[in-house]
């Protein structure tokens, strides 16, 4: 019956194609995590398919939190050889690897990503920008007259008179973001303690954690808004709100440069200069993890390490920086770690 | 009948209002109200279909409008000599087609300035407009050593940027300088376009090509996702249909009725309104982390599109089955066949363009969809290639239209925004052929009774 042999041949088929799938072995790079490596992690794949004699990696969004949760199922080839991260991996996720077999680990700093915060061209300018002004607008709880209160404030200008006189709309990274991290460490928590929030807090008798806690939580009143997509759904934010203002990686707000004004941080424009520099304050170190057993394993694992890492294209006049990237001063001795495969304690 | 009984009789009918006798062509207030009524519905629904046909018009224009720039692309048509030593020495270095980039940057700014361009032509500039073309040459001399000394006419990309001014999504005003590009490059490009340097063409690459890096925009194509699509498509079809169409001919036709088909027939119809992202996160345990099935690859993503295609083709085939009356089978059972060849036969030919139209309408629901791919791996930089044989298509890494253009109306070049549009018009194209297909099959096998 013309039924019958048409589905058994489709079950041979699928069945023998499932076969040689599971048989064969992995000949590419496979890396997965954080979305803010990803851009800089397609340029180099990219580059090292069309360079090496080795396949294009494969690489898959998804954050840093789920691409380490992934390097950390074992080692094997069904599972991902490098995993890359907007932040350092955590006490917590080496265990979780190491309980997995997954006990060499390289790490690789790539080099640094600034955040600024940018508004629409046309909107009014943010220049006289302090980590203060940006805890006062959008902490939770803020000091006011020597009181701590909930946040008071509507308009920027009602407590930085520098600032401009209109209604303050945010838009900042969602907590699932690595973003929103450094945010809250290298702005909000900075600007609490500068504002004497944080002195305030535990004068009132809270306890030093509670009070660096408290530091970092963000007003929940609708000025603040927590993006959890990516920055395009920021950029469409603050497209349609003049008088907004969102946080950006630097690479994502110098391709849109004809879209987005920068504001200043303690008076400096954030460039990939001024960051390498350490005179813009807000950064921080991009990274990613090799799996030490799969070297020799995966064909082309080092290589693509070392190629990424390599002056050509980290370094300050290399395809990266080109993209945003800060490059790392201390390039050479990453290139030396990677070289020798050192492994973290 | 006596006198003193009638009047009381009729005296009831003169009690109440005498019936006028009326014309049938006379609308009475109750004929009226039922008229107005269905008035009324006609006009509710000639509204829901305006309003229907109004966002259809809108999300056509939208998408045609602003999808249209992707298929067309600006090239820098030049003639470009490598020497042997030049290909020598950049294949000794590490980063090769960066060397290739400044070789062939340094060519042209020397060939425009002899050329007797107006505007200063410095090989910053050069670099600006022309893009990325070091992938392409070395490729190149790669396959061709012996074209090595000798011009060879060349179509290279120009930048994202310069693709965007020439299509009109940047403009002098909107623009401000930056290191992708300055104002003064598009004095250049103006005279370049003039002396047919750069020209648009159709943007064959955008079809037929893979995914390229963030900063490489222009050469970014929608063909391996295309491909990887189809693979899956392959394992949908050749699984979710035989699979389907077996269990609802046998709950149909076979099974007894009693409790437990009874719960798998709820479970069936439950399985249908599960989020496509639990298929996803089923798929990475039981495919990927158990059965140890290859990461990123269509024959992944396919086994999970059928799970959720499975219950779409159970439920229509089903529904069709139920269409076909049962004088049908009674006569073939009359006439002493089978119950099998009654089915087979008889009932089945007769419910397979219902079975055809429900397996589309899976099809093209599995083909849109990219939650459950999230979770698989076929989302980020992942189409990058033609895979390299039949097998190989559902082994290898590679992604699907709906995820490859998630993936980039995320990134920030805002050319990859205009690839999404274009990808979103390759999408449709791909559906609506699905379906002119599937109208075909079904007027071929359409029968009446």
């Amino acid at each position: 019956m013309k039924f019958t042999t048409l589905v058994s041949a489709t079950a041979l088929a699928v069945a023998s194609t499932a076969f040689v799938g599971a048989a064969q072995a992995r000949d590419q790079v496979q890396v997965a995590g954080s979305s803010t490596v990803l851009p800089y992690a397609s340029i180099v794949a990219e580059a090292f398919g069309e360079n090496t004699d080795f396949p294009t990696p494969v690489v898959e969004s998804g954050g840093s939190s789920a691409g380490l949760k992934r390097f950390c199922e074992g080692v094997g080839e069904n599972t991902i050889d490098v995993a890359n991260a907007s932040r350092k991996i955590r006490e917590k996720e080496i265990k979780a690897c190491a309980d997995a077999g997954v006990k060499d680990i390289i790490e690789v700093r790539i080099g640094y990503d600034g955040i600024v915060f940018a508004s629409q061209k046309d909107g009014p300018a943010f220049t006289a920008f302090e980590p203060v002004d940006v805890f006062n607008a959008l902490g939770a709880k803020v000091l006011k007259d020597g009181q701590i209160v909930d946040n008071p404030y509507n308009k920027w200008a009602e407590f930085n008179a520098d600032l401009p006189d209109v209604d303050i709309a945010a838009f900042i990274p969602g907590t699932k973001h690595g973003t929103r991290e450094v945010f809250e460490e290298k702005v909000l928590a900075v600007g609490c303690e500068e504002s004497g929030a944080l002195k305030a807090m535990i004068d009132g008798g809270m306890s030093e954690d509670d009070a660096e806690d408290a530091c970092i939580a963000v007003r929940r009143d609708g000025k603040s808004v927590d993006i959890d997509g990516d920055y395009t759904e920021t950029l469409a934010r603050i497209d349609t709100n003049p008088n907004g203002i969102g946080v950006f990686g630097l690479a994502f707000y110098e391709n849109n440069t004809d879209k987005l004004k920068v504001a200043t941080m303690n008076e400096i424009a954030p460039s990939t200069e001024t960051i390498a520099s350490g005179e813009y304050p807000v950064s921080r170190p991009l990274y990613f993890y090799v799996k030490k057993a799969h070297i020799g394993v995966i064909p082309g694992l080092k290589e693509y390490a070392q190629f990424f890492i390599a002056d050509e294209i980290a370094g300050p006049s290399g395809p990266l920086a080109n993209y945003g990237l800060v490059s790392d001063p201390e390039l050479a001795a990453v290139q030396a770690s990677v070289a020798n495969e050192e492994t973290m304690q | 009948m006596t006198d003193a009984t009638l009047p009381p009789e009729t005296a009831q009918p003169a009690a109440k209002t005498p019936m006028q006798p009326k014309s049938l062509y006379a609308i009475d207030d109750l004929t009226r109200k039922r008229n107005a009524a269905e008035k009324r519905f006609q006009a509710y629904g000639i509204t829901a279909i305006g309003i229907g046909l109004f966002f259809l018009v809108v999300l056509a224009y939208a998408i045609i409008s602003q999808g249209i720039p992707a298929f067309s692309r600006t090239v820098v048509e030049v003639e470009f000599t490598l020497t042997q030593a030049q290909y020598e020495e950049a294949e000794g270095t590490l980063f090769k087609t960066r060397a290739y980039e400044e070789i062939f940057i340094g060519a042209l700014t020397g060939q425009l300035q002899d050329s007797g361009i107006e505007t200063p032509v410095e090989p910053e500039a050069i670099e600006r407009i022309v893009g990325k073309p070091g992938g392409t040459i070395r490729e190149f001399f790669r396959e061709n050593e012996d074209r090595l000394g000798e011009p060879v006419q060349f179509d290279l990309a120009a930048s994202s940027r310069v693709d965007g001014y020439m299509s009109g999504r940047i403009t002098r005003e909107s623009m401000t300088d930056s290191r992708f590009l300055m104002k003064s490059d598009l004095d250049l490009v103006d005279n370049l376009v003039e002396a047919q340097v750069i020209k648009t063409v159709f943007n064959w690459p955008f079809i037929t090509g893979a995914d390229a890096g963030v900063d490489n925009a222009a050469a970014a194509g929608i063909g391996a996702s295309v491909v990887g699509s189809f693979f899956m498509m392959l394992v949908v079809l050749f699984l979710s249909l035989p699979i389907g169409v077996a269990a609802s001919i046998y709950l149909e036709e076979f099974a007894p009725q009693n409790r437990f088909t009874d719960l798998i027939e709820v479970n069936i119809s439950n399985l249908a309104a599960v989020p496509s992202i639990v298929f996803g996160i089923l798929g990475l345990a039981v495919f990927i982390q158990f059965m140890h099935l290859p990461q990123s690859a269509p024959l992944v993503g396919g086994l999970v599109l059928t799970l959720m295609t499975l219950p779409t083709i159970i439920i229509s085939t089903r529904a069709s089955l139920k269409a076909v009356p049962p004088s049908i089978r009674d006569a073939a059972l009359g006439v002493g066949a089978s119950k099998m060849q009654a089915t087979f036969h008889h009932v089945l030919p007769l419910a397979m363009p219902g079975i055809l139209t429900g397996t589309i309408i899976g099809l093209a629901q599995a083909l849109g969809e990219t939650a459950p791919l999230l979770l698989i791996g076929m989302v980020g930089f992942v189409a990058r290639g033609y895979p390299e044989g039949f097998i190989e298509g559902f082994t290898e890494p590679n992604s699907a239209m709906p995820a490859q253009i998630y993936t980039w109306a995320a990134r920030s070049d805002l050319a990859f925004t205009e690839k999404a549009w274009g990808g979103i018009v390759v999408l449709l194209i791909f559906l609506l052929s699905m379906n002119i297909l599937a109208i075909i099959l079904r007027r071929r096998f359409e029968r009446r009774w």
